[in-house]
């Protein structure tokens, strides 16, 4: 159980060190995508002016203000409160994130599934748990939005964020096959059938 | 009384931002209790990250989760209040997109069809505004809920049958709990519905999963499915957030309704550990925040 200082964008080399239970930090550039920006990208044939290779998304529509572009608001984004929604809904999504746009990480709250798993696998990858609903906290954590792309999608949009010792983030899936998630479930599977036998279920 | 309209409005703008940065005490206390008791340590620093963000969120003054939910609205209007219904419910609906345009909140709500978010978190039916009466002179009573999507996505409703008697709704609230895992961000109440029509079952885990902590089925049957699911939920090893331990739920919270012969349906609601909710008081005397 390492802990990582990581600067985005990383390499696969830097991805392949890392084990679930490690923890990382994240340094300088995180990405906000979510439901829709995905199914655009990937089902609507949109394109993104943001290169992607080897950064971390966060799964995330933020609460923003919008303020006049200047020197601290960039983007003409003030941010108010920026934290994690579930992943699971957007499982498609990541084997086409990192075959066609070489993501390398993503941040996210309740784990993704077995497709993720073997993306994180092939390409070298990992899936870094936030804890959600701590998004107060998680704020504190970023500088700044940068930039924004796909912004008619408001607050859906594609987020460039910069970050400040984003972190720690628990590696609950790396790209050796390990996932936490699919330990938990196994365990559950085990307790549920002693816990129906309790209540008289057989 | 003759219920002053820019006060209904003015109160729920301000409930919908109380909701979602301040944590009720009951809630407070259920973390503090599950962590007092936790025996696996990745579960620990998980609850003590929740307990982090809650004292960020007073200190900076922010939003305890991102996630402005479904806005719901309440209502419960006492004796001898006089008030016109329709520019009730409107006033009820000025709030909620004058918080979120005013504050500025994300608004999280979308046309179901076209996915057209237009920025006010209101739309058709939403916000949802449940209106009732109670037994108190001079009062009307609105509570707020900004209900999270992550939970709320995890909504499950079975239409049982006599035969699988009340052993089949235990085991529909297991399996509900298990399929969930960590996508509802856990630790959760788990709201349960018994009994009813099937809209009225819904509708009743709602109630059951929105409850204050400590508070117990006023039926005495659904009391005693409170106390066995609890204990049974926290046997499962989901844990906070999904990643193991003890601290799967704070509690399950049941509410029955009488049903038909030949119907048995179960429903299960979950509320997330951010179980935020804000209620404002209007009497003659003023204008009351709590939750």
């Amino acid at each position: 159980m390492a802990h990582y200082n990581l600067p985005t964008p990383v390499s696969e080399a830097d991805i392949r060190k890392l084990k679930i239970n490690d923890t990382v930090s994240l340094q300088q550039t995180l990405f906000g995508i979510r439901d829709a920006t995905q199914i655009h990208l990937f089902d609507r044939g949109r394109k993104t002016k943001f290169d992607l290779r080897g950064h971390a998304v966060i799964h995330t529509a933020p609460n923003v203000r919008k303020v006049p572009v200047s020197a601290e608001f960039p983007a003409g984004y003030q941010p108010i409160c920026i934290g994690t929604t579930t992943s699971d809904r957007m499982e498609r999504f990541t084997e086409p994130l990192m075959n066609e746009y070489g993501v390398r990480m993503i941040v996210g709250k309740g784990g993704l599934r077995e497709s993720s798993a073997a993306a994180f696998t092939k390409h070298g990858g990992v899936y870094l748990a936030i804890i959600g609903g701590t998004a107060a906290l998680e704020t504190t954590w970023i500088d700044q939005i940068e930039d924004v792309d796909l912004d008619d999608l408001n607050p859906e949009s594609l987020w460039k964020f910069k970050i400040n010792q984003f972190g720690p983030l628990l590696v609950a899936m790396d790209s050796h096959g390990g996932s936490i998630y699919q330990d938990v479930k196994a365990d559950v599977a085990i307790n549920k059938a002693a816990v129906l036998k309790r209540l008289g279920i057989v | 009384m003759e219920l002053n309209l820019q006060h209904v409005e003015d109160a729920c703008k301000e409930l919908y931002i109380r909701a979602l940065k301040l944590l009720p005490d009951d809630v407070k206390q259920g973390i503090n209790r599950l962590k007092s008791t936790e025996t696996d340590a990745r579960a620990q620093v998980v609850l003590g990250t929740m307990v982090t963000n809650i004292a960020v969120a007073e200190r900076e003054d922010n939003l305890l989760c991102q996630d402005t939910g479904l806005p719901i609205y309440n209502v419960w209007i006492g004796r001898g209040v006089t008030v016109d219904g329709v520019r009730l419910k409107e006033a009820i609906r000025r709030g909620c997109e004058r918080a979120t345009t005013e504050y500025p909140l994300r608004s999280s709500v979308v046309h179901p069809i076209t996915r057209k978010n237009n920025h006010t978190s209101s739309g058709i039916e939403m916000p949802a505004i449940h209106i009732d009466f109670m037994d108190k002179a001079d009062t009307i009573e609105i509570e707020m809920i900004p209900k999270g999507s992550g939970s709320e996505n995890n909504s499950f409703l079975k239409m049982a049958i006599p035969a699988e008697g009340i052993l089949g709704v235990k085991a529909f609230v297991i399996e509900s709990v298990v399929n969930a895992g960590g996508k509802t961000c856990p630790p959760t109440i788990v709201g349960v519905g018994v009994g009813g029509t099937s809209d009225q079952c819904v509708a009743l885990a709602k109630r059951a999963a929105t409850r204050a902590l400590g508070t117990h089925c006023s039926d005495e049957e659904g009391a005693k499915l409170e106390v066995e699911l609890s204990t049974a939920v926290n046997q499962l090893g989901i844990g906070p957030q999904g990643l193991g331990g003890d601290g799967t739920a704070f509690a399950v919270h049941v509410e029955p309704a009488a049903t038909h012969i030949t119907m048995n349906p179960v429903a299960v609601n979950m509320q997330c550990h951010s179980a935020r909710r804000a209620r404002v008081s209007i009497t003659p005397q003023g204008v009351a925040y709590g939750f």
